[in-house]
């Protein structure tokens, strides 16, 4: 296999707060290959945003502490420069967000916006930038292209705005794209329609996309892998049809539900789990899933909640973060969920 | 935007014929007599009724205020026959204290208030918002602390205290100033600077000890929007990030704050003329009102509303300048 062109390895993140120290991201590891689609879900402050922060390089390393290894195409981000991963930022790796009203300048036009990432990283005039606004305008989508340059964020509609954020975020060709939950504050029809460009967009410029979202059913419309974050930390990883066919950590099937199925409606959300989230705060000892755990009384010696498990590997692929015996794991799933025993190929085609 | 403007012009002059009726029903229930003030000690009844007559204190309230308006707008005569004397427009008043028409006296004073009041807001704007903007990007560091310590020091010292300061210590302790008289600037323009740059730093240390409060809170708030993130998500260098899209929001809202505190100023530095001897409107007010020279009083106050409320204005327009979601309606 060659190597990835996003590595991440055992990235933490960690904000001294006035309660203490907060680690939203404590040691995560995962790869995107170019071409790819990653998908991150997990609950809310489970640490998703943060990690794209963390590897676009907007976390603040003056008021919190960034450790592991962050790689883009081999380069090492964290110990790089300030000014060198700014110099990436918005031309390899680039970045929309949930919320793409408060996501734009409301005192700039479109136009000036989109020209502004243009110009920053490519020395052409202020016209040939303008041009090349207005062809991405045109490409995702947007009517009228000439008119909505000259206009402001709040004139256009919440789904034009998001596709100005894929537009401005398109612009430098970047290799890398983060979409942070980029539908969230659309409306259904809406949210379909970003997701078919995203995933066109993708095949077209052949894009690596981390995708976070609490939908699953763009999951599987979409990701090749996935990435299940709880308390900071990856619980299980692996491809979409691991993720959806052989789940094996208990998080993961609380996430998945009752209808864990690859043909489960678009607009499945993820299955409220009883319990709430951890406290990042002051973290268990053992597993930080266990206060909502069901299962863990079937791991022996308390492991739970003495000993943190680790992420192991399940196939070179599929990794999964319990102390379950793998073939207990196997059987659960299979008796919960009712997938393990279908074969992924059989369905998949 | 025209039509708008008409009609924001037209409430104006609504507000400011409110006002003056409230004024002259206010002044009409006070125990100021004012022929009595000017009659002196050999007063009889039968000059106070000539004095009063003269300037119309005779007549019924409603009488005397169209007389004002008349005056505003077509000037008026006082008194009769060869004692007659013509106020011309704008008539402000006539003050029998000070044998002078209002509008004179307001000619002569506004001057000097308004060098005083633009040279301090260009001081004040300057100082506070540089160390506004500081304090925000030094947040929670000794930067931030010192000038926010300062600031609300210089923010809680009464303006007369903060005036009485410099003049002990600039002019008194250290003389490295002497005292000096209002001059205008064409006749002299050293001493002109002279009489005023104490002045003016009164009135800038207590405006912008306000203001890099206000700066520094604006730009925290803005530096936090998503933005924000989002120009640094497009790689824009740090310089661009908070010079550009973060002053641009940031500090917006001080143009109204700036606008509204400058009008207020051109409506007489009360305590700060005061205290320097400036021969401003303030002055001029503070002395009308420990004289009861109820004309003067009213064309200062007249002046001192317009000017508030003429801000308002001029300041809603410019935002809508400014704000591109501001819709003039
Ligand atoms: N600057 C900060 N200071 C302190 N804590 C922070 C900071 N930023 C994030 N956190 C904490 O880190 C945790 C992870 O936040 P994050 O935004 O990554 O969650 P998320 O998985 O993206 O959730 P959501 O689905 O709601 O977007 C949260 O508990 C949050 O409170
Ligand atoms: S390690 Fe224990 S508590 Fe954690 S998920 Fe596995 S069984 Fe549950
Ligand atoms: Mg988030």
């Amino acid at each position: 296999m060659s190597d990835p062109f996003l590595q991440v390895k055992d990235l933490r993140v960690q904000f001294p707060t006035e309660d203490g120290v907060v680690s939203a991201v404590d040691g995560v590891d995962f790869a995107v290959a170019k071409n790819k689609v990653l998908a991150i879900v997990g609950e809310s402050g489970s640490g998703k945003s943060v990690t794209s922060q963390a590897i676009m390089g907007l976390i603040n390393r003056k008021t919190a502490k960034v450790t592991g290894e962050i790689r883009l195409d081999g380069e090492e981000l964290l110990t790089a420069r300030p000014e060198q991963v700014r110099s990436l930022r918005g031309k390899r790796m680039a970045m929309i967000f949930q919320d793409p009203l408060s996501s734009l300048h409301p005192f700039y036009s479109i136009g000036k916006q989109l020209v502004e990432a243009v110009n920053v990283h490519q020395d052409v005039s202020r016209s040939a930038a303008m041009q090349q606004a207005r062809d991405m305008l045109d490409r995702v989508g947007i009517p009228n292209p000439d008119r909505r340059l000259k206009d402001y964020p709040h004139n256009l509609s919440g789904g034009m705005r998001q596709r100005v954020m894929i537009a401005m975020a398109l612009l430098n060709n970047p290799e890398l794209l983060i979409a942070d939950e980029p539908t969230t504050a659309l409306d259904v029809t809406v949210q379909a329609q970003i997701i078919n460009l995203l995933r066109d967009l993708q095949r077209e410029f052949g894009t690596a996309i981390i995708l976070i979202t609490h939908d699953l059913g763009v999951v599987a419309d979409m990701a090749d892998d996935v990435v299940v974050m709880y308390g900071g930390r990856v619980v299980e990883r692996g491809s979409i049809d691991d993720i959806y066919y052989r789940p094996e950590m208990p998080y993961t099937w609380g996430l998945l539900g009752s209808v864990p199925r690859m043909d489960a409606g678009r607009n499945e959300r993820l299955q409220p789990i009883p319990g709430q989230p951890p406290s990042l705060i002051r973290l268990p000892k053992g597993c930080v899933f266990r206060p909502r755990c069901a299962y863990h009384e079937l791991v022996p010696g308390n492991r739970c909640d003495t000993e943190r498990p680790d992420l192991l590997p399940v196939t070179p692929e599929h990794a999964v973060r319990c102390h379950l015996d793998p073939a207990q794991r196997r059987e659960i799933a299979a008796e919960r969920l009712g997938v393990a025993t279908a074969d992924p190929a059989m369905e998949d085609k | 935007m025209g039509a708008y403007i008409i009609r924001r012009l037209i409430a104006m002059a609504g507000m400011l014929v409110t006002l003056s009726v409230i004024v002259f029903l206010l002044f009409s229930v006070l125990p100021a007599d004012p022929a009595r003030l000017v009659c002196g000690k050999s007063c009889t009844p039968s000059i106070i009724k000539a004095i009063n007559h003269k300037f119309g204190y005779d007549q019924p309230l409603a009488v005397q205020y169209k007389e004002f308006v008349q005056g505003i707008f077509v000037g008026r005569t006082y008194g009769e026959g060869k004692a007659a004397f013509d106020c011309h427009v704008p008539c402000l008043g006539y003050s029998f204290l000070r044998n002078e028409d209002v509008t004179t006296l307001i000619k002569d004073t506004l001057p000097i208030t308004a060098q005083l009041a633009l040279g301090g807001f260009v001081l004040w704007i300057l100082v506070g918002v540089s160390i506004g903007i500081v304090a925000a990007l030094k947040r929670g560091k000794w930067q931030d602390r010192t000038i926010m310590g300062a600031a609300l020091v210089g923010y809680s010292f009464p303006s007369f205290f903060i005036a009485l300061l410099l003049i002990f210590f600039v002019q008194i302790k250290f003389a490295v100033l002497g005292f000096h008289s209002y001059t205008s600037f064409f006749d002299s323009p050293a001493e002109w600077f002279k009489a005023l740059v104490l002045p003016w730093i009164a009135v800038a240390m207590l405006y912008a000890a306000f203001y890099s409060r206000l700066t520094r809170n604006q730009m925290l708030e803005t530096l936090g929007e998503d933005y924000i993130r989002t120009a640094r998500a497009k790689g824009l260098r740090e310089r661009t990030v908070i010079g550009k899209h973060g002053l641009r929001a940031g500090l917006t809202p001080i143009v109204t704050a700036a606008g509204l505190d400058l009008a207020g100023l051109l409506g007489g530095a009360l305590i700060i003329e005061q205290v320097f001897a400036l021969p401003g409107l303030g002055r001029l007010s503070v002395d009308s009102v420990t004289t009861s020279d109820l004309p003067v009083i009213t064309g200062t106050v007249m002046v001192a509303a317009f000017f508030i409320i003429l801000a308002n204005l001029v300041v809603d327009l410019l935002y809508a300048v400014i704000d591109p979601r501001v819709r003039l309606a």
